[in-house]
């Protein structure tokens, strides 16, 4: 914001010396943008720095009521834990496919959506839109019920056309995670989808115009212009669906209808965190799972945002 | 209508003036934050604050009930215990997570004064699983006894007679028995819960812990009764439940349509069987449960809430007088079957004609469920409760019974190892 000086209207010499001072806080062109990002500063201090320092101190903590002790390393040591590793290992594998799943298909789907060729492109727009409008709450009970173990739920219906015996979905561990995916590709398609469709909308007409001149086709447009042109959403979404996917709880406690699945199949970093803190009072050894899932994610972030290259053009500017 | 309004404001004052006359000659009363996560545990409290202003006028008390969701209660009443900020005065407290309430300086305040007179009339271990260090901290809205359920109707198109099974061999008799002639399993077997299971252990006297409060789960005992389980299973006598649990909706469609002869639940899945299974209705009797020696407890108090006053609570005297009141009179622990459907934990109450009345349970059932509870009644041990609990609940919820039961390991190198990473994990 770029900070001018320029000249106070003049007040009548009646005003006193409050109504003066309170003129020129409110014309304080220095003051004014502290104090429009002040609710935001505070909230920031209050909601999310403090918590985080809270945290780190925590995590050297043994917390109980009148009896917080400093136990230094100890929660970390404990992370040495094969049921940690096993929720590590589930949030690693579904970001990974929720990132290949959920990048190609709604982008795809954004450039058919965008084209004028395309019929009732808005009716398709807002059903693909209408999952991420739901309730988890709604939507993973009504999965659970889907994917049951009967013979009647709609998923062992449908298998059961080609001759495949009813499968207990929810208690084993591919069957289980296919299921995960498929709610997460259900519920966050849209919301995606919105993204590359706003992209779409700022690449400029000229571009395709002269790409028609020189003659290129469909596949040209989409490989030279459409993908290297969304290459800013892309990075977006991929940053925040890395955090989603590490940080996926709703899912899996909706699923399984609490926070525990048959041999840990749905045990997710945050669920270990809300059993170990929550479930079990042990909030030191908590918070030392919540900063490793923070620095799991900035690093995995950050070399995402490496390999793109985001950073670099950043330092250049 | 300017009339009927004028009316309305005139009538209005008189009462306010007579409420505010009546209130100022009796003594002041006191207002009780209570929180709970069942609607029907308000309703109780409510009827009982009415009972004791009437008994102690000198004391009027109040309930101002909030009822919150299971997890969202337990969370928030752990850190506003942790915070010294915030608690309610009077709190139920589920048992699974009771042992997180007696960790570090424990919060509540003891019950001694209105528990220890009490003691013979009530099941002892229905308070001794909130104590710590020689203090009462909770009490328990029922015993929660351990009974068997059979489906009259199969069991007599099978043939068999549900008496005459006293020992678990008897019961995997019966079990072939019911499969070959009805073609359906004696019972259903819970791979993420340990109801049915858990009174295997107890009347071998042994339990998930040891007396010392350890994870205790790579026992002979603990491997003898899966063992059990996992024989049937493989034979086919018994089946897991369908959705894991006795609490699945898969699982009570399953056996409201006579899907299996019997099951093994605490007393106060009564009111599962009422609200989920009505076809059932009048072909479900309730009975002690077999047992591996004869002369072995047939029974275990499982599951529970206690109810609790937290130090947080202005007016300590009165709020204890109360909920020894509520839970440990007969006319509280009479309002807790009639209300709830619950086996009071008064056990002299059992007896009591007055439970004969006619009531959702009693019309469901056929035969008198205090029956079997009082054949019992000297046969229900206590569990062991310690800050190792809630880890090792988890543990069976979400791998010992699945791996026992759905995927059919081989049990003494499950408990093994299983054993091993509870040892291993903090709690």
């Amino acid at each position: 914001m770029s900070v001018k000086n320029s000249t106070l209207p003049e007040r009548g010499k009646a005003g006193g010396k409050a109504n003066n001072l309170l003129h020129r806080f409110s014309y304080n062109q220095k003051l004014a943008p502290y104090v429009f990002i002040t609710p935001f500063l505070i909230t920031f201090l209050v909601f999310f720095l403090y918590p985080i320092f809270s945290t780190v101190v925590m995590s050297f903590q043994n917390i109980l009521p009148n009896q917080v002790q400093f136990i230094g390393l100890q929660n970390y040591r404990n992370l040495n834990d094969p049921i940690f590793f096993k929720a590590i290992s589930l949030n690693l594998r579904y970001t990974l496919v929720t990132l290949l799943v959920l990048i190609p298909l709604p982008m795809l789907l954004a450039v058919l959506l965008d084209s004028k060729l395309m019929r009732a492109r808005n009716f398709y727009r807002s059903t693909l839109f209408i999952p991420a409008l739901t309730s988890v709450v709604v939507a993973g009970t009504i999965f659970r019920l889907i994917f049951g173990e009967m013979p009647g739920s709609l998923v062992n219906q449908l298998v059961g056309l080609f001759g495949v015996k009813p499968v207990k979905w929810l208690k084993l561990a591919d069957t289980s995670f296919a299921a995960l995916i498929t709610l997460a590709t259900w519920r966050w398609m849209g919301v995606n989808l919105l993204y590359f469709l706003a992209g779409l909308q700022n690449i400029p007409a000229e571009l395709y115009e002269s790409a028609e001149i020189d003659g290129a086709n469909a596949w040209h447009r989409l490989r030279s212009i459409i993908i290297p042109m969304l290459k800013p959403v892309t990075v977006y979404v991929i940053t925040i669906s890395i955090y989603g996917g590490m940080a996926m709880f709703t899912e899996s406690f909706m699923m399984f209808s609490g926070n525990r699945s048959p041999n840990n199949i749905g045990l997710t970093i945050v669920g270990y965190l809300y059993r170990k803190a929550f479930e079990e009072n042990n909030m030191g050894y908590g918070s030392a799972i919540g900063l490793v899932l923070l620095v799991i994610v900035m690093v995995v972030n950050v070399i995402q945002l490496h390999i793109n290259g985001t950073l670099r053009k950043e330092k250049r500017k | 209508m300017k009339k009927l309004v004028s009316i309305f404001l005139a009538l209005t004052m008189l009462l306010t003036m007579a409420v505010g006359i009546t209130s100022a000659s009796a003594a002041e009363v006191t207002t009780f934050d209570f929180w709970t996560f069942n609607e029907l545990h308000v309703e109780f409290y409510l009827v009982m604050a009415e009972m004791w202003n009437e008994a102690n006028p000198d004391r009027p008390i109040a309930i101002n009930p909030t009822s919150l969701a299971y997890d969202d209660m337990h969370n928030k009443l752990l850190i506003a215990l942790q915070s010294g900020e915030g608690a309610p005065d009077i709190v139920d407290i589920e048992i699974g997570k009771y042992a997180n309430f007696l960790m570090g300086e424990t919060q509540l305040v003891p019950l001694n004064r209105v528990v220890e007179p009490e003691l013979d009339n009530i099941v002892k271990s229905r308070v001794d699983i909130y104590a710590k260090d020689g203090n009462y901290y909770g009490i328990c809205f029922h015993v929660g006894a351990s009974v068997t359920y059979y489906n009259k109707d199969i069991l007599e198109a099978a043939g068999v007679d549900p008496a005459s099974i006293v020992t678990w061999d008897d019961y995997a008799a019966a079990g072939r028995k019911v499969l070959e002639t009805v073609g359906v399993p004696m019972c259903t077997v819970e791979s993420n819960d340990p109801w049915s299971f858990w009174q295997m252990l107890t009347e071998q006297g042994s339990d998930l812990l040891t007396p010392d409060g350890l994870p205790n789960v790579n026992t002979p005992e603990m491997a003898k009764g899966l063992q059990f389980y996992q024989d049937m299973i493989a034979e086919g006598t018994a089946i897991v439940a369908p959705g894991g649990g006795h609490h699945a909706e898969e699982y009570y469609g399953y056996m409201n349509a006579g899907g299996a002869a019997s099951i093994t639940m605490p007393f106060w899945y009564m009111g599962r069987f009422t609200d989920y299974m009505p076809d059932l209705a009048g072909k479900i009797l309730v009975m002690p449960n077999p047992v591996f020696e004869v002369g072995n407890p047939r029974s275990v108090g499982l599951g529970g809430t206690g109810t609790s006053v937290t130090t947080q609570c202005e007016n300590q005297e009165l709020a204890v007088d109360f909920l020894g009141y509520a839970k440990l009179s007969e006319e509280g622990n009479l309002k807790i079957w009639e209300i709830m459907g619950f086996d009071p934990i008064r056990k002299a109450l059992w007896g009591h004609e007055e439970l004969k009345n006619p009531n959702k349970f009693i019309d469901y059932f056929a035969n008198f469920p205090f029956d079997a509870l009082i054949e019992v009644q000297d046969e229900i041990p206590a569990i062991v409760v310690s800050e190792n609990l809630p880890k090792t609940m988890t543990a069976i919820r979400s791998t010992i019974m699945y791996r026992a039961f759905e995927t059919m390991e081989d049990i003494p190198t499950m408990l093994a190892e299983e054993q091993d990473i509870l040892e291993k994990t903090p709690n």
